[in-house]
């Protein structure tokens, strides 16, 4: 099925060299980092993650959202998800791998990385982390390849599937669970202690995932053969209506229970992140854009009639991307950061390299949702003549 | 010579337990190799090493600036002059951010402008232990809170996890910014996190921590499971505090910043 994604026209080929050169951007920018150290990244003694953590962050909801197509389709047996829950599924494979570099080329001794196998540590959370984050990237490998497989050959997916499909639901959950806990149970960082940050993170993953695969499902039924579907689409637009309201009802108890306390640590990181402290504003822009894409995109979403349009559903999801990015992927991180344990202000902002890096690390995920999209539709296209 | 399947499989068969053997030999004797170690009898024991800086008695910046000297520079921690940075296992902070959760507006003014000397809590509960995917930081039978530096893998979750701001990363090569190595102590390698270690390597030979030892008696140190050691009758004798005790880390680190 493979020899697929090697049959393509010339617009496929394009699309994998500008991945690849992108790709091995990162990877020279990723040697020059390896000789000199993470100093050449904008991370600093009190802001010790960045980006690339930010983004891995990100990325592991955007691989949970799978699940958001699973659950109709084979717990309620929504048989309208039956040709894009391969999709979900793709996008999955292609997340964990970016979570997995990014973790990758944060890491300081990045050759030392089996010591993480040799010496188990079940009381860490990053342990916990590695495990599911690769057992979600086997586990959504094997159904995708297999149920692709099958609907290749016109058959049922072998009867083994099932119960790993099954599995992979509340596997899906664990892995945006386990990576909040990361953040949600360390003590003095009052922003990031929060007993919502799971719930929220789901939240926003089942709203940016979908949203992305609606923005994914567009692009495909412009440029290939195989027609995702109206009905599916604004199945999973529903979808993102719903997760995009509750992720933005968290934000708000978030910011009751921090305002409403009056606690200064709780207040700090929000005052940090949307007004400043004492001149120190370089997030302030960003964050104020994400409120106003949220509240923009959630307003196009739940009115029946731009959602119902293509045209201004694809631009809500699109703002709705952007607007979760900013929020998960940068000021959710910088923000446990800012101020620091003294409660001093010390910035943070990505320096060249490391948002080259960051789009090499991003292009490789690309790279690998292309070929497996293009085996995916190839097979769907087939099915069509 | 040609080599039917039958042969290829017995020499493979061979050739894998020999490694196999030879691997096991060599695993042995490491392992007796590093078990020949014996602690030496002259270190200095306790079930629960504590500090105790009497910030009283620090007058003038020269008193610090020797503490924190006398640590730096026999333990290689190097000087790259710019915040972003920057190595420091013991530092000084104004009252104010040293203690963020007992400031009030009325503290006398030599204690507000007293600079309060940081260092690693080597907390009971330490939270960074606790999150370290390698165990690489570690708590030691007698309290100290250890980093191995070739086990540490860079991923710089202890110190999201430290609530005191204790931990350095090195973020680039730190060698050609130490002013001289000590050669008695390993300089780190890029990639790695450090902090105050407690002066280990001076406690196995018999000597109490190299500030403890520049602060000519500002500072204490024993064994606070004692309830007869120094230490012990400081406290009970004087109000200490310290830093952020709410989070339930229970720091080994003792605070006295005022009365008689």
């Amino acid at each position: 099925m493979l020899e697929k994604a090697l049959q393509g026209g010339k617009r496929y080929w394009t699309l994998i060299f500008i991945l690849l050169g992108l790709a091995g951007a990162g990877f020279f920018t990723y040697l020059y980092q390896l000789k000199e150290g993470l100093g050449i990244t904008g991370m600093s003694r009190d802001v010790s993650w960045g980006f690339y953590v930010s983004q891995f962050t990100f990325l592991v909801g955007v691989a949970a959202s799978a699940v958001m197509l699973v659950i109709p389709y084979y717990l309620h047996n929504y048989k309208k998800f039956s040709k894009i829950v391969i999709l979900g599924e793709f996008l999955a494979v292609s997340a964990v791998t970016m979570c997995l570099l990014f973790i990758f080329v944060d890491m300081g001794q990045p050759m030392r990385i089996f010591n993480v196998i040799l010496h188990p540590t079940p009381n860490s959370i990053l342990f916990w982390d590695a495990i599911v984050l690769n057992g979600y990237l086997l586990l959504n490998i094997i159904i995708g390849w297999n149920t692709l497989q099958a609907d290749l050959k016109e058959v049922p997916p072998p009867k083994w599937v099932k119960p790993l499909i099954y599995l992979s639901i509340p596997w899906a959950v664990s892995i945006h669970t386990v990576t909040a806990f990361i953040y949600a149970g360390l003590p003095g960082r009052d922003f990031w202690l929060t007993a919502i940050m799971a719930a929220r993170f789901l939240a926003s993953a089942f709203a940016g995932g979908p949203a992305l695969l609606i923005i994914l499902a567009m692009i495909i039924r412009k440029y290939t053969k195989f027609d995702p579907g109206r009905e599916p689409i604004q199945a999973v637009a529903k979808i993102v209506t719903y997760a995009m309201v509750a992720n933005f009802f968290f934000i708000l108890l978030e910011l009751f229970t921090a305002l409403y306390s009056n606690i200064p640590g709780h207040i700090l990181p929000f005052k940090y992140l949307f007004f400043g402290i004492d001149g120190h504003m370089k997030l302030v822009p960003l964050m104020w854009l994400s409120i106003f894409l949220a509240i923009f995109a959630i307003a196009l979403l739940v009115w029946p009639p731009t959602r119902r349009n293509e045209t201004t559903l694809l631009f809500a999801c699109i703002i709705a991307f952007i607007s979760l990015w900013i929020d998960k992927g940068f000021g959710l991180v910088i923000g446990g950061f800012v101020p620091n344990p003294f409660e001093r202000v010390f910035e943070y902002w990505p320096t060249l390299p490391e948002l080259i890096i960051t789009i090499g690390v991003y292009a490789v995920g690309f790279l690998v949702l292309t070929v497996l999209y293009k085996v995916a539709i190839s097979v769907r296209e087939q099915q069509l003549s | 010579m040609s080599v039917n399947r039958r042969e290829f499989l017995k020499y493979a068969g061979l050739t894998c337990i020999g490694i196999g053997v030879g691997g096991a030999q060599l695993f042995v004797t490491r392992a007796k190799a590093f078990s020949g170690y014996t602690p030496t009898n002259y270190g200095l024991k306790a079930k629960r090493w504590a500090m105790v800086i009497d910030l009283r008695k620090f007058e003038h910046e020269e008193d610090y600036k020797k503490v924190i000297e006398a640590c730096h520079s026999i333990h290689n921690v190097p000087d790259f002059g710019n915040p972003k940075d920057e190595i420091k296992w013991i530092w000084t902070e104004d009252f104010e951010h040293s203690f963020p959760y007992q400031m009030n507006h009325y503290v006398p003014k030599e204690v507000e402008e007293k600079p309060v000397l940081l260092l690693c809590n080597h907390c009971e509960h330490a939270p960074c232990t606790r999150v370290c995917p390698t165990k690489a930081t570690f708590k030691r039978p007698d309290g100290i809170t250890a980093q191995d530096y070739h086990r540490c893998i860079g991923c710089r979750f202890c110190m999201a996890a430290c609530p005191y701001g204790a931990r350095s990363f090195n973020w680039r090569d730190p060698r050609p910014y130490i002013k001289h190595i000590n050669p008695e102590f390993p300089t780190r390698m890029p990639g790695v996190v450090e902090k105050c270690n407690f002066c280990v390597e001076r406690i196995e030979t018999g000597k109490k921590p190299a500030c403890v030892e520049a602060s000519e008696g500002k500072m204490l140190f024993g064994d606070l499971a004692d309830p007869e050691s120094e230490i012990r009758r400081y406290l009970d004798e004087h109000f200490s505090i310290r830093r952020k005790p709410h989070l339930g880390t229970q720091p080994a680190v003792f605070y006295i910043i005022g009365g008689e």
